[in-house]
C-alpha cells in the first residue's frame, strides 16, 4: 500500500485496503472556520428539528476552529457569525478556538501547520477545500462540506473511496528563481483542473526532499485546485523537526510500502522548471512568465494560505528590499504567528519602505469577500490559489496566479515579471 | 422525475460562479437561492422554476467546499444537476446532504438535449427520457455507495451496513 493507502486502512480498521473500497474513517482531527462553522450549526439545528441528537460532540478536544475568512469582521452578518461561533464553541467544549484580536489567528490551513495542530499519519478533515494543505505533514488531510463535518462532529468518522494515487516525482532541485508555487502550476497546467479529480496526488524525488516543509505545503494545498481529494508527501525529519519545534510530541510516521502502487507517475526535471503564471480564469490556464501578455496590473496581492508563509514573505522581501512598487500592493501574512516573525527579522519594514499595504492575517480578498476585492476590469496578479470569474471581485475583473517571487517583481514594474529580468 | 432543461453549454462551472464568494457568510437558504449563479448568468433566479434540472459539462462544482454551491441550487428550485463530470466536494455535498442529484451523462444526452427540453429522470432504469425530442439517454448508474445515501435521503439518514 501507498500512504494515502496506509493511513485509510488503518483508520478504518482494515488490513489493506485497495483504491475505490469505500470504507468508514476513524478521524483524528477536524477543523470548522468562520464559514463552514456557521454552516454546520444550521446542519445541527436541521438534525434537532428532525430529533437527532446533537447535544454533544464526538470528542471536542479534536476539534478546532479558525475565525478567518470575513476577520477583521467585514460587516453585521460576518460580526453575528464570529458571535455564532464563539456561543459554539462554548457550548460544545471546544477550546481550541484561535479568536482574531486575542492573540495567535490565521488562516486555517495555516495554523495546521504552524500551531501544529495536525501529525503525521492522521486522518483530517476540514470544512475548507483546501484542507489538502496539511497533507505535506504526511498525513492524510481533506476538504469537507458542512453536512459531512456535522456527521463527523457527531459520529468520529466518515465515509470515503479509498483514491486511485498520481505520484510526481521531481527530480533534483529547483532553481532559485523558482518556487514550489511554479511547479504546482506547472503540474496543474499538464493535468488540467480536473486531472486530479477523486485522486490522490503524492509529490515524491529528490527535488521534494530537498524542498522546506513549507514549500510542500504549497504543493498540497493546490492539488485541491486539480480536484484532488488528498495531497500528500512522504513524511521526513524535516517535518518532524518542524512540528517538534512548534510543540508536537509523540510523532510517529507512516510510510508507503516498498512495493505501493500508483496509477500513474508523472516525472519532472527540477532544472527545466520556470517561474510561471495561471492566466485568467483558470489555475490550468499556465504560461512562461517570460510568454506572458504584456497587461498593465493594478494590485499584486500576497496572501493566502497558498502564498503568504513566512518563505513567501522572505521571497517577496527578498525582491522589494531597496525596491519601491508602481502598483497598489497588498501583504497580509496568514498567520499572527508568521506576522510576528516578519516583524522581528525586519520584512515588514522593507514592504513597508517598499509602499506595500500590510494587513492582517485574513482570507478575505483571495476570496473576493472583504478587505481587498478588485474592481471591475481591475488585474491583479496574486500569491493565491483560484482565479475563476469574480473569485477575487467584480466577475470582469482578472486574477494572474503566480509565486511571491513573481508577485512581487510584477509589483515593481507594473508588468507581469519574471525576478531575474528586474533591473 | 420530470422537469426542464436550463443548459449551460461549458465546463468547469465553478463554485465562484454558482454562489459568489461574498455572500459565503450568508447562511439563510432562501436568501442564497436568490443569489444562485450570479457570477454566470444574472437571469438564473428570474427563469428558474421549481423542479427544473441543470445541464452542463464537464467537472461541474470544482472549487470551494461551500455547501452554499447546491443549497443555493436546490433551494432555487433544481432537483437535479446532469454534467458530463463532477468535482468530488460538490457531488458529495449534493448527495449526503440531500440537495439535489447530481447525475452523470454521456457525450450524446450533453449534445442533444437543449435548453427548455422537457426530460424525465429515471432513476431506476439509469434512463433520461427527452419528453421534448422523444429521444432517450443513458444516466451513468450511482455507485453502491451513493445509491444507498440517496435512498436514505441523505448521509445522517443512511445506516452503514
Amino acid at each position: 500500500m501507498n500512504i494515502t493507502e496506509k493511513i485509510l486502512a488503518r483508520a478504518s480498521g482494515r488490513q489493506k485496503v485497495s483504491p475505490d473500497d469505500v470504507i468508514f474513517a476513524n478521524v483524528d482531527k477536524v477543523m470548522v472556520h468562520d464559514v463552514s462553522g456557521p454552516g454546520v450549526i444550521k446542519v445541527f439545528d436541521k438534525l434537532k428539528k428532525q430529533g437527532i441528537n446533537v447535544d454533544k460532540l464526538w470528542d471536542p478536544t479534536k476539534v478546532w476552529v479558525a475565525e478567518d475568512h470575513f476577520v477583521p469582521s467585514a460587516d453585521k452578518v460576518s460580526a453575528e457569525n464570529i458571535v455564532k461561533l464563539s456561543n459554539f464553541t462554548k457550548q460544545y467544549g471546544i477550546e481550541k478556538h484561535f479568536k482574531y484580536g486575542m492573540g495567535q489567528y490565521g488562516i486555517c490551513h495555516t495554523l495546521s501547520h504552524e500551531e501544529a495542530l495536525v501529525l503525521p499519519g492522521e486522518v483530517y478533515v476540514g470544512g475548507d477545500s483546501h484542507t489538502n494543505t496539511t497533507g505535506a505533514l504526511g498525513s492524510f488531510a481533506c476538504g469537507l462540506g458542512h453536512t459531512d463535518v456535522a456527521y463527523v462532529l457527531l459520529n468520529g468518522k466518515i465515509w470515503f473511496k479509498v483514491p486511485q494515487t498520481l505520484y510526481f516525482k521531481l527530480n533534483g532541485k529547483l532553481p532559485e528563481h523558482v518556487m514550489a508555487k511554479d511547479f504546482i502550476l506547472k503540474i496543474i497546467g499538464d493535468i488540467t483542473t480536473e486531472g486530479g479529480a477523486y485522486k490522490t496526488m503524492q509529490f515524491g524525488g529528490s527535488g521534494i526532499t530537498e524542498m522546506s516543509v513549507e514549500s510542500r505545503l504549497t504543493m498540497c494545498n493546490m492539488t485541491t485546485e486539480a480536484g484532488a481529494k488528498n495531497g500528500i508527501v512522504e513524511p521526513d525529519q524535516k517535518v518532524v523537526d518542524y512540528l517538534t519545534s512548534r510543540g508536537a510530541t509523540n510523532i510517529s510516521l507512516v510510510h508507503g510500502d516498498d512495493d505501493a502502487q500508483y496509477e500513474k507517475i508523472y516525472e519532472y526535471e527540477g532544472s527545466e522548471m520556470e517561474p510561471l503564471v495561471a492566466k485568467p480564469f483558470s489555475p490550468e490556464n499556465i504560461s512562461i512568465v517570460r510568454e506572458a501578455p504584456s497587461v498593465e496590473l493594478d494590485k499584486s496581492y500576497i496572501g493566502s494560505c497558498t502564498g503568504a508563509k513566512y518563505e513567501d514573505l522572505v521571497a517577496a522581501a527578498k525582491i522589494l528590499k531597496g525596491r519601491k512598487v508602481k502598483i497598489r500592493t497588498e501583504i497580509l501574512p496568514a498567520s499572527i504567528s508568521i506576522y510576528k516573525r516578519a516583524m522581528e527579522n525586519g520584512l515588514l519594514t522593507i514592504f513597508l519602505d517598499a509602499g506595500a499595504t500590510v494587513g492582517p492575517p485574513t482570507c478575505g480578498a483571495c476570496c473576493g469577500a472583504h478587505m481587498g476585492v478588485l474592481a471591475k476590469d481591475e488585474i491583479c496578479i496574486s500569491t493565491t490559489n483560484r482565479n475563476f470569474p469574480g473569485r477575487m471581485g467584480h466577475v470582469e475583473s482578472q486574477t494572474y496566479l503566480s509565486s511571491p517571487l513573481v508577485a512581487a517583481a510584477s509589483a515593481v514594474t507594473g508588468k507581469i515579471t519574471d525576478p531575474r529580468d528586474l533591473k | 422525475m420530470k422537469g426542464n432543461v436550463i443548459k449551460y453549454a461549458r465546463d468547469n462551472i465553478d463554485t465562484d460562479v454558482i454562489i459568489p464568494g461574498q455572500y459565503l457568510k450568508v447562511h439563510d437558504y432562501a436568501e442564497l437561492a436568490t443569489h444562485a449563479m450570479e457570477g454566470l448568468d444574472p437571469d438564473f433566479h428570474s427563469k428558474v422554476k421549481e423542479g427544473d434540472f441543470i445541464l452542463s459539462g464537464r467537472n461541474f462544482g470544482c472549487g470551494s467546499s461551500r455547501e452554499h454551491a447546491p443549497i443555493a441550487l436546490s433551494h432555487s428550485g433544481i432537483k437535479a444537476v446532469l454534467a458530463l463530470s463532477f468535482a468530488r466536494i460538490f457531488y458529495r455535498n449534493a448527495v449526503d446532504g440531500a440537495f439535489l442529484l447530481p447525475i452523470e451523462i454521456d457525450q450524446d444526452a450533453y449534445s442533444d438535449i437543449s435548453e427548455g427540453d422537457q426530460i424525465d429522470i429515471d432513476i431506476k432504469a439509469n434512463q433520461i427520457n427527452n419528453l421534448t425530442k422523444n429521444k432517450s439517454y443513458k444516466m451513468k448508474p450511482f455507485s453502491e455507495i451513493i445509491g444507498k445515501i440517496i435512498e436514505a435521503g441523505g448521509l445522517f439518514k443512511y445506516k452503514p451496513d
